[in-house]
């Protein structure tokens, strides 16, 4: 019997190595992926950033405006997580299985998230921009969407996750709906929501760089304006100001984890 | 029904007064340092969205009408959905492309992240180099993927080869951190029983370490496939990778053309779907074999 699980592990590892070994070649084969050059172009690109992508004296007259449609970008991040979050919390009661009113608007609930997740972030940029123009609106909306998306899904979970046990004993207690809502749902899955909001800011700060390339807003327009004119000792600085940025909130949301959870 | 609750009203209304004194003293929802926290960062959060809607920059729009617009766009788009510069067997082959951009990313993301993310457990490794490719991770992670992509297409060209290096070297800094996790969740007798039973190195990662962590990698991996897949699409418009995502861009950002944008959609959002599903599916059926 020892043998035959040896065996049926080898077999299995093989078959499953077989598979991605099948899949790598159907993905260079299609997309046109030039291996060597894949490797030279990594080595090149080594080099390159060393001795181009770094700031000089001359980039940091830029500074001001820079911080300027960087401040742009963190607030357009937390404005539209926090209102998706609100949004994101009623459609989650309504979809949640512990929550829910009736089985019909939990569908519906969880449809209209679920379409507004998996639209890629970039079409809702294209598709906004020829109404919103290049105004903050349009990365707003953009960005608004997709979190509401998400963070219903988040929410679902957690509410699921947490509060079953609760919301049964209040039920037997006969509580009211909004009782249950109120005073067992939303207080004990709170932490957890606040840490799903601070994660979607973070994540927000990244997607608005690449929404505002494409919708010529914030940090991400900085970006290519100095990437499109050569002059990459800005955009290495734009590049360290968002580094910078993304670990300084990444700071305080774990900070803030460690104390709410 | 209603004589019911009148009765237990006014039963109830001379003792409410000092159960409510009672709770006062009991102190049933103690503040705590965590509900302070709480409370602190609700407070800051709804300050600085107050605060950002007046810094936005609104560039005169009104806001009813964009959205009367964009809701117009919307049924073009769903509705009178149609084909103009491009079939469908052609679509279906860009969505593939962009399917293959994402394998590929995930692939070798994968390879490279297991080795790093071997390394970078602190269980399986010494604690200056996890720190050191923890601390070199956190980087390549902050900096968002478009710009990794737009970086290396300076010396690449853009095109695929830009497209899958830089995505690739995302997806890398994922994945060392969700495969770090996971092996340093490891029982450590585990390897302290192998190591003392004199096996070595590669022996501890191939017979116990990876055996018992590969439903968690697996799951995790299939999550950066589907992040990958959605970067894919993103990488064709913002960064010339090819795939539908250019189609998007080239229908939205040149034609102007809602109903070929409405087709994309179609395409992009149903195998997102496909993925999203099939990844629940995934994680339900190794939560109960795991």
């Amino acid at each position: 019997m020892q043998v035959d699980i040896f065996a049926k592990r080898k077999r299995d590892g093989l078959i499953f190595f077989a598979l991605i070994l099948i899949f790598t070649l159907a993905a260079i084969i299609i997309t046109e992926y030039d291996m060597v050059k894949g490797f030279t172009s990594v080595i090149k690109a080594v080099i390159w950033s060393f001795t181009n992508f770094y700031p000089n004296l001359e980039s940091f007259e830029k500074l001001p405006r820079i911080w300027g449609k960087l401040q742009e970008t963190i607030f357009l991040s937390i404005a539209s997580t926090t209102v998706a979050a609100i949004l994101s919390l009623i459609f989650a009661l309504f979809g949640s299985n512990t929550t829910k009113i009736n089985p019909i608007l939990s569908i519906i609930s969880r449809g209209i998230a679920s379409i507004n997740r998996n639209i890629p972030i970039v079409a809702w940029a294209m598709i906004l921009l020829l109404s919103f123009g290049q105004s903050s609106l349009t990365g707003y909306f953009a960005l608004f969407f997709v979190t509401f998306g998400f963070l219903t899904r988040a929410f679902i979970e957690t509410i699921d996750e947490v509060s079953n046990s609760g919301v049964e004993a209040l039920q037997a207690s006969g509580a009211s709906y909004l009782h249950i809502i109120f005073q067992a749902v939303i207080p004990s899955s709170l932490p957890q929501m606040i840490s799903w909001i601070l994660y979607m800011i973070e994540t927000n700060i990244r997607s608005s760089t690449l929404v505002g390339i494409l919708t010529g807003t914030g940090i991400g327009f900085s970006f290519n304006l100095y990437y499109k004119s050569m002059n990459y000792h800005a955009a290495s600085l734009v590049v360290i100001l968002i580094v910078i940025t993304v670990f300084i909130i990444e700071y305080v949301s774990n900070y803030l984890r460690r104390v709410i959870l | 029904m209603q004589m019911e609750e009148s009765i237990k009203g006014g039963k109830w209304a001379d003792s409410d007064r000092s159960r409510k004194e009672n709770l006062k003293k009991l102190k049933i929802k103690p503040l705590n340092k965590s509900s302070i926290a709480t409370r602190m960062t609700m407070f800051a959060l709804t300050v600085l969205t107050i605060y950002a809607f007046f810094s936005f920059d609104y560039k005169n729009i009104n806001i009813v009408e964009g959205f009367v617009s964009t809701i117009q766009n919307f049924k073009i788009m769903f509705i009178e959905a149609e084909f103009h510069h491009f079939t469908f067997l052609e679509a279906l082959y860009e969505v593939g492309v962009t399917l293959g951009l994402a394998v590929l990313t995930t692939i070798f993301g994968g390879i490279i992240a297991l080795l790093l993310g071997l390394l970078a457990a602190q269980n399986l490794s010494s604690k200056n180099v996890s720190d050191v490719i923890k601390g070199l991770g956190a980087f390549i992670r902050a900096v968002p993927t478009v710009l990794w992509v737009l970086i290396f297409a300076v010396a690449a060209g853009l095109g695929s080869v830009a497209a899958v290096i830089g995505m690739t070297f995302h997806s890398i800094s994922y994945l060392i951190k969700a495969y770090s996790e996971s092996f340093e969740e490891l029982d450590r007798g585990v390897i302290e029983a192998l190591k003392a039973s004199g096996a070595n190195w590669w022996q501890i990662i191939f017979q116990a370490v990876i055996p018992s962590t590969v439903t968690y990698l697996l799951s995790w991996t299939f999550l950066r496939f589907e992040i990958n897949f959605t970067n894919a699409v993103a990488m064709g418009a913002a960064a010339g990778a090819g795939g539908i995502g250019f189609d998007l861009f080239m229908a939205s950002g040149h034609y102007f053309d809602f109903r070929e944008i409405g087709i994309i959609t179609y395409f992009i959002l149903a195998l997102a779907i496909v993925l999203e599903v099939s990844s629940t599916k995934m994680k339900t059926m190794l939560k109960q074999r795991g």
